[in-house]
């Protein structure tokens, strides 16, 4: 890339970092946090972060995705801050809220009938859907929504998650498992719900 | 081989998006799957969920493409940046 070969000073000053990336680390802190005052404050803290950090940068990645890669753990920051009241690190603080234990009755089997959820093409172009799915999402304990969210829209890799959160594959995968039975029951009941008779309630 | 039952499969199902099963695994889920009209519409509705959660943040990501730090947050920030290197 041309740009290495620029002045070396310039390009590390956090000012120049602000003027050339600041929009698009903002975008992408707006994604995921959707609230404009925490993400600029996650911009902000990633600048001074990487103002901090700049002799360890080596150069090899560009500056944007060096940027971005501090962004992402001060997201991960503010989650761990959003859900402090359950805190993220520990697995087995929540247990019964998902809602996922009358899914099954005693015996393993379901305790319902599992709808039919339709096509799933137009289920995903149904803005509908799409916004019940938000709603269902947020609705979750913050810990499990926060967790889903990093795994599922952001799509970071167990190995990434575990590292950042201190947690073992199995807790997590154990918490995954119950957030999609907690999201499933929710869109259940919310999307499709009319028709589906819950056989073992109360 | 003991045969799993939903509660198993549906673990394994939700694992499967996120590992790769043994061969006993694979084996007992294809197995139970055969038999359970309940378990093969989870399958699909976690597959159905995976691809709007995705689309989900590509929408949200869409939103926020015109978005940019205000004049005023450049300047907050600026004055952050300047004040941690004075410290330096």
């Amino acid at each position: 890339m041309s740009d290495r070969r620029a002045d070396t000073s310039v390009q590390h000053s956090p000012e120049h970092w602000l003027e050339e990336h600041g929009a698009a680390l903002y975008r992408y802190a707006l994604t995921h946090l959707r609230d404009e005052h925490k993400a600029e404050e996650a911009v902000q803290d990633t600048l001074l972060a990487a103002l901090q950090a700049r002799e360890r940068f080596s150069g090899g990645a560009s500056v944007r995705t060096w940027l971005v890669g501090i962004l992402k753990h001060k997201i991960i920051d503010a989650f761990r801050h959003d859900a402090r009241e359950v805190a993220l690190e520990e697995p087995d603080a929540v247990e019964d809220d998902a809602g996922q234990d009358d899914d099954f009755a005693p015996d393993g089997h379901w305790s319902m009938r599992l709808a039919d959820w339709g096509d799933p093409v137009r289920a995903l172009e149904n803005s509908q859907f799409l916004a019940i799915l938000q709603r269902c999402l947020d609705a979750l304990p913050p810990r499990l929504g926060r967790l889903f969210w990093l795994r599922e829209v952001m799509e970071e890799d167990t190995e990434y998650i575990c590292k950042e959160l201190a947690i073992t594959p199995t807790n997590l995968w154990t918490m995954l498992h119950r957030g999609r039975l907690g999201l499933r029951q929710c869109l259940d009941r919310n999307w499709v719900g009319q028709n589906v008779q819950a056989v073992a309630r109360g | 081989m003991k045969m799993l039952t939903c509660k198993d499969a549906s673990h394994l199902i939700s694992e499967r998006q996120e590992r790769p099963l043994g061969f006993r695994e694979r084996w007992g889920l294809r197995m139970h799957l055969w038999i359970c009209a309940n378990c093969r519409r989870f399958e699909r509705q976690l597959a159905l969920m995976r691809k709007a959660l995705s689309e989900l943040g590509r929408r949200a990501e869409a939103e926020a493409q015109g978005a940019d730090l205000t004049p005023e947050a450049r300047e907050r920030i600026r004055k952050a940046l300047a004040e941690r290197r004075g410290h330096e």
